[in-house]
């Protein structure tokens, strides 16, 4: 859309890759699991392996929750900016399409939460 | 031979339009120049009514006489310990979450108007709204004066104005009112006179006017009276502005209707933190947020816009997705809350028992399906001394700033809403359609959100760790976690005898 602005903006993108010191930003979301209100978000860097942010970054935090430990990691079904995909673990997070601000989700077969609430 | 005495129409016509005058030497497009770029066309600036026909010198009066009779009930309060009166002092965290996050508004308001008051061309509006920027300033500061006398005997209230430009949740109010005054003077009025003071703001008095009542808050009670009064005025003047426009020229409709759809949204997801001080920080609760969702919009604001179809208005955009939040709202904001409970700057707790019931009877489609088990599931692990709050830190929309909790409650209530776009090569998030579309049709505005999360990843809060942060924000350590473990309880305890047990008692 045209600018409505007096004399236009200041052209400022406040999150741009380059202001995160070599990280990006990368957000994950574990599905049927609503004890974790909403997406976590982590600074992280680009070459990461991808079995780093599960073993290292996810666990840390997703551990909150029971359900953590009983995962099959084998069988996850992960989805990344709302499309189906398989991450190569060996991979980094660049190399596996995950881009600054990209939203992983992961979903775990048989574990639903609290007493199968999803929370 | 006396001057006659004039009568009120003719000295209030002379102690405004009279008092204005077309510049000559001076363009007064220069000397006006806000007021043409939003696109709204005003043919005859002559055309606006007046909807108060208040003189500044009558103003005064009155304003000064509604200043004595609060200042004395304060006055009062203090003198006779009124805070041993109130409920529990769990009740406080609502109030400190107003001196943080709504008292700013009100200042930001104050300056706002300012603006407009100078900025109008028409001397009918600049006199409405330069009394409107004195009503805005006097309500910060009689809400600074009031709640005063808590920050005597009560953590998390010292400095309000320093944390507003800080914290991670009171980026919402601050996001919202700053959206407002960086647009015109056109769009910043259709904002907060209309959007926000004329469809929503008895969402926000029904908690703190009654709400304070309710649980024996005499203070917050007396400033909400007081301010009452002009409140309406400002809703008449929210009224007026809408009409006024929509008559001057058909063109003008459309801007309009975009920044009704747009203001109602940024306003609504604002309230969202109040929805949560209605349900849950309250200790008692006059109504619950649906009750006065489905009261104050859906029954008032409907008619609001039955009446104003004549000018080709309609229903903001989104508000039926407004409406179906109302079972959810309150529950997913107080859960993020207690979820972060080490990062706030007021004290969360989970309902007590009886809360709960009385949530499941006015939520009953929704609190014992979704919400209850979280809840008993915290209290349970704080009983066993398993409970840890957590430290990571949720995703953030892009425009209301709010962590991004709401789910698709029309069709998987237990799906986290996710929405995304990109610009100029990068990815943005968004909580809703409502918050997108804001941000899709200005851009560049919203790539320049300050969003707390990213901030402190970028290095600009202080440290990386929440304690650092938290030092960074002026968090006092006795001001948030867990209100059972907190110096207001013990306090508390101390003043009532240590046998009674408190009102919304958990750890029962």
């Amino acid at each position: 859309m045209a600018i409505i602005a007096k004399d236009g903006y200041v052209d400022i993108v406040r999150d741009k890759v380059e202001n995160f010191h070599g990280n990006q930003v990368v957000y994950v979301s574990w599905d049927d699991h609503l004890l974790f209100c909403a997406a976590q978000a982590f600074p992280l860097p680009p070459q990461m392996p991808f079995q780093a942010l599960v073993s290292d970054v996810m666990s840390s935090v997703f551990n909150w929750h029971d359900d953590f430990e009983k995962v099959n990691w084998s069988q996850v079904l992960w989805n990344l900016d709302g499309e189906a995909f398989e991450p190569d673990m060996a991979k980094s997070l660049a190399e596996n399409g995950v881009a600054h601000k990209s939203l992983i989700r992961f979903k775990t077969p048989g574990l639903t939460g609290i007493n199968g609430t999803r929370i | 031979m006396a001057a006659k005495k004039l009568n009120l129409r003719k000295r209030y016509e002379l102690l405004t339009r009279g008092m204005g005058w077309d510049t000559t030497y001076q363009k007064m497009d220069d000397v006006f120049p806000y007021d043409s770029f939003e696109g709204i066309k005003i043919t005859d600036w002559d055309k606006w009514e007046d909807p108060f026909r208040l003189t500044m010198d009558a103003y005064w009066k009155f304003q000064a006489e509604k200043e004595k009779k609060l200042y004395a009930i304060i006055d009062s309060f203090a003198q006779n310990n009124g805070q041993t009166n109130l409920v529990d002092a769990s009740y406080l965290s609502a109030i400190k979450l107003f001196i943080t996050g709504v008292t700013p508004l009100e200042y930001g308001a104050h300056q706002g108007f300012a603006f407009l008051g100078r900025h109008f061309r028409g001397e009918g509006a600049r006199v409405a709204c330069q009394m409107q920027a004195i009503d805005e300033l006097r309500h910060a500061q009689t809400q600074i004066h009031t709640i005063s006398h808590y920050n005597k005997h009560f953590t998390g209230l010292h400095d309000p104005f320093y944390q507003f430009d800080r914290v991670w949740y009171l980026s919402v109010p601050k996001s919202f009112i700053e959206d407002a005054q960086s647009s015109g003077p056109f769009e910043f009025i259709t904002s907060i006179s209309f959007a926000f003071e004329y469809v929503l703001t008895n969402m926000l008095f029904v908690p703190f006017m009654s709400g304070a009542a309710y649980n024996g808050d005499m203070a917050t009670t007396t400033f909400g009276f007081s301010a009452q009064s002009d409140e309406s005025r400002h809703m008449t003047l929210g009224l007026e502005i809408i009409k006024f426009m929509l008559e001057q020229h058909e063109d003008n409709l459309p801007i309009i209707q975009r920044w009704i759809d747009k203001h109602f949204w940024r306003a609504y997801r604002l309230l969202a933190l109040v929805s949560a001080m209605q349900d849950y920080m309250l200790t008692n609760s006059p109504m619950s947020w649906k009750e006065a969702w489905e009261i104050y919009f859906v029954e008032n604001g409907g008619a609001l816009f039955e009446d104003l179809g004549r000018y080709g208005l309609k229903m903001p955009k989104h508000h039926e997705l407004a409406t179906a939040e109302a079972d959810h709202l309150s529950h997913q904001v107080w859960s993020v809350f207690c979820a972060l409970g080490s990062a706030t700057g007021f004290h969360t707790f989970e309902p007590s028992d009886e809360k709960m019931d009385w949530l499941s009877e006015k939520y009953p489609d929704t609190f014992d399906k979704y919400y209850r088990p979280r809840f008993e599931h915290w209290k349970k692990q704080k009983k066993e001394g398993t409970f840890k709050y957590m430290e990571s830190l949720p995703q953030l929309c892009q425009v209301c700033q709010i962590p991004m909790v709401f789910t698709e409650v029309q069709t998987d209530p237990m799906q986290l809403s996710f929405r995304s776009t990109e610009f100029k090569g990068d990815k943005y998030n968004f909580c809703s359609d409502g918050c997108k579309d804001i941000f899709e049709h200005e851009p560049e505005k919203y790539t320049q959100a300050w969003l707390p999360v990213h901030q402190i990843f970028q290095g600009n809060c202080g440290g990386a760790t929440i304690p650092e942060v938290r030092e960074w924000y002026k968090f006092a350590p006795e001001d948030g976690s867990d209100y059972f473990d907190s110096q207001d309880y013990r306090r508390w305890q101390e003043w009532h005898g240590k046998d009674e047990p408190a009102k919304t008692g958990s750890n029962d």
